[in-house]
């Protein structure tokens, strides 16, 4: 797809030439996309004088391409969820911060609380309940059993089977959408990289791709190549921790222990990069806070090899081990169709068979030189997801050996200009290791950012998790949960 | 069966020596406790203007670095013109006074984080409660590794239990995000007495660069008392764990 209001992710675009629709073409508009194979990456409202203008980012797969579509709205407008499903928390989010109502969309319920007026009032809402003798309600959280963020759960029972499992979050939320607005500023790049800790090259990587589009920066090669063993060093190191943590929820000791001490080994890697387990202070706008030294990458080759050898045969006993196969087969499972519908994206999506990765369907940086094929299975069900993760974290390591034993001559900064493109859209994708993170800001006449809008893979992926329960034991959420591991301040930001 | 045995003898013994031996090593850019040079200071406030938290303060050509406000970004290194201020490689960063954070260029020994009373109660076993109350998972992720056999936080006679009644005490994340605050509350509420409260993490310590923000508090303090400040963004499992290990006597 090419034209107006097309461009490339991690590309900007004028505002002005971004189409301009009534509330009515613009829902047809996205309809029609959809149904020719296109996703919502994001929907979400910006203040424009009076009114607000709700803006749609459009990820089209076939060719690689985005797409923006925009609409004035007031007070109300016909809803997308009814015949889009993968619109409802996007809507729901929209009625929140702007209340601005989507007409027919079936419960627009609280997203994140955001305005709490008294401390009781967060988690207070109309849950959905199943009547009847025999049924019962189960309610978890906030607060949790184990060292996790926290969540609202609740359950639907009919003795053990679970018919519907509600989640209400919202604990986590720290205003940092609203704190980006008027930036980039000193803060910002901190309030990105702690958006969702675990994922901090990944958010820091889509904020400043978003950044240096704004400000026509070119990122130097060495620094595209570090960026990209960045981001697979923080999917081995989560994707291990995840396969780590499913054998302990089933009481698979050897793989539990093993695992939680390699993702460890993978996080000092990281750290020999830049200082930081996370990644701080290594993603920069306008390249990489350091460089790589030649005996670095050495040091860091052999630990990889080494770590590498551990996972394998650590990870390895799930494969071959009956009594885990039994609990990962079958359970938590979720249709192909499912998955499209509400949009599911990264691991979730590509263990339902479904083919979506940004590495490989929007390519940029050092993806758009050295290929990691997308992973798939289809069994949808807490096995697939666990063995795309490990077929993925395969093919990280292969990519990061070849990094670092090709790494381009040159600086890993550019100086980064000030000037900040005003009056344009700018989106970046990239592939997390939960899935796609969608980074989108319009900037205002000054070139400041008038909103900063924020989708996290976990915003796509809560409510498969919700779907994936349907039908289980209840005793098997756990294991279900951790199998999707979505974050809790990803999507309350 | 006979695999799994085969995997045991690859993957060997992985605990750590520390703190009997040798503590594990820093990797090369890690910024560990600052140390500030009164020598080279020219008081001229460039890092005081850089600090993306206002963790440092710079009156009268007299300078301090709060490490409980500071997120390690190195930011102020960067901008020093005389070299003034270096992150090293020091790990032993808790204190159990809150004041004792605050690093000066005279100050350059580590802040005691022994308390008396919970030696005498907890030095033998503690019980903890983790409640992250809008941390960002980091804090969380590096004091869950603390389970893992590597560091095998069992060994000091530390663990992590499922319920505050079970617990001595609770382990504090995040700024408390105004969304946690009453479950902080009852959590706090639900531990019997005699209990302790640690905060890990800038956010947890003073709310970090969230300080100010009208959707979180300013750290665990402004809800509940604390007894152990843990600082970093997010603080290395060895500093959380020396915290702990100093907290309880067991190391000095």
């Amino acid at each position: 797809m090419s034209g107006p209001g097309f461009f490339r992710n991690g590309g900007k675009i004028p505002l002005s030439q971004i189409p301009v629709l009534t509330v009515s073409e613009f829902r047809q508009n996205i309809l029609d996309a959809v149904s020719k194979g296109a996703r919502i990456s994001a929907l979400f409202g910006s203040p424009a004088g009076e009114n607000v203008r709700l803006i749609a980012v459009l990820a089209w797969r076939d060719t690689g391409s985005l797409s923006a579509l925009s609409a004035p709205v007031q007070k109300q407008y016909p809803a997308l969820t009814p015949d889009c499903p993968q619109a409802h928390l996007f809507e729901r989010e929209i009625f929140e911060q702007f209340n601005v109502t989507p007409e027919g969309h079936p419960w627009l319920k609280p997203v994140r609380f955001p305005n709490p007026k008294k401390m009781t009032d967060i988690g207070v809402t109309d849950f959905f309940q199943i009547a009847g003798d025999e049924i019962h309600e189960v309610a978890v959280g906030p607060v949790h059993a184990g060292i996790i963020e926290p969540g609202h759960f609740r359950f639907q029972c009919h003795g053990e089977t679970v018919h519907h499992l509600e989640i209400s979050l919202g604990y986590q939320h720290r205003g940092v959408e609203r704190s980006l607005v008027n930036g980039p500023d000193n803060r910002s790049l901190h309030f990105i990289e702690t958006l969702a800790g675990d994922t901090t090259v990944g958010h820091a990587t889509a904020c400043s791709r978003l950044v240096e589009s704004l400000t026509g920066n070119r990122v130097p090669a060495r620094a595209q190549v570090i960026r990209g063993i960045g981001l697979e060093l923080e999917r081995m190191a989560n994707h291990i921790g995840d396969l780590g943590a499913l054998a302990g929820d089933i009481g698979y000791l050897p793989t539990m222990s093993y695992c939680g001490r390699i993702r460890g080994d993978v996080l000092n890697l990281t750290a020999a990069l830049c200082g930081n387990r996370f990644g701080r202070r290594l993603v920069v706008p306008g390249g990489t806070g350091y460089d790589i030294a030649e005996e670095t990458a050495q040091i860091m080759t052999d630990r990889l090899n080494a770590a590498f050898r551990d996972a394998e045969s650590a990870i390895g006993l799930l494969w071959e081990t009956p009594s885990v196969l039994a609990r990962f087969e079958g359970t938590g499972k979720l249709s192909r169709e499912t998955a499209e519908e509400i949009g599911l994206v990264g691991v979730a999506a590509r263990a339902c068979g479904l083919q979506r990765d940004v590495r490989s369907d929007f390519p940029y940086g050092i993806f758009l030189l050295s290929h990691i094929p997308a992973v798939m299975w289809d069994s949808g069900d807490v096995f697939a997801r666990a063995f795309v993760r490990w077929q993925e974290l395969q093919r990280s390591y292969k990519f990061i050996l070849e990094q670092l034993a090709a790494l381009p001559e040159g600086p890993v900064s550019a100086d980064i200009s000030p000037a900040i493109a005003s009056g344009h859209l700018a989106v970046a994708l990239v592939e997390g290791w939960r899935g796609e993170i969608c980074h989108a800001a319009v900037t205002n006449n000054d070139g400041r950012f008038l909103t900063y809008k924020v989708v996290d893979p976990s915003f796509h992926n809560w409510f498969g998790l919700a779907f994936a329960l349907r039908g289980q034991q209840i005793s098997d959420f756990p294991l279900c949960n951790k199998s999707f591991n979505l974050s809790y301040c990803g999507h309350d930001l | 069966m006979l695999k799994v045995s085969k995997v045991r003898l690859q993957q060997g013994y992985r605990t750590m020596k520390w703190p009997d031996g040798p503590a594990p090593e820093m990797p090369l850019h890690f910024t560990g406790r600052p140390v500030l040079d009164k020598e080279r200071c020219n008081g001229c406030g460039d890092c005081a203007t850089i600090c993306p938290t206002g963790a440092i303060t710079c009156a009268d050509g007299k300078i301090s670095l709060d490490t409980g406000l500071c997120i390690f970004c190195g930011k102020c290194q960067k901008a020093c013109p005389k070299d003034a201020i270096i992150f090293g490689s020091d790990f032993r960063l808790a204190a159990a006074e809150r004041k004792d954070l605050v690093v000066r260029p005279d100050s350059d020994k580590t802040p005691s984080a022994y308390r008396e009373a919970v030696q005498k109660l907890f030095g033998r076993s503690l019980k903890l409660r983790q409640v992250s109350a809008g941390g960002c998972n980091a804090c969380e992720a590096d004091t869950n590794v603390l389970g893992t056999l590597a560091w095998d936080l069992g060994r000091f006679g530390i663990q992590f239990v499922a319920a505050p009644r079970h617990a001595d005490g609770i382990l504090v994340t995040g700024p408390v995000s105004n969304n946690m605050e009453l479950a902080l509350r009852k959590t706090y509420a639900a531990v019997p007495a005699p209990k302790i409260v640690i905060a890990v993490g800038a956010c947890a310590i003073s709310g970090g660069i969230y300080c100010g923000q009208k959707e979180t508090h300013k750290g665990v303090e402004e809800i509940i008392p604390v007894d152990l400040f843990v600082p970093g963004c997010p603080p290395h499992p060895a500093t959380i764990l020396d915290g702990l290990l100093r907290l309880l006597g067991k190391v000095k």
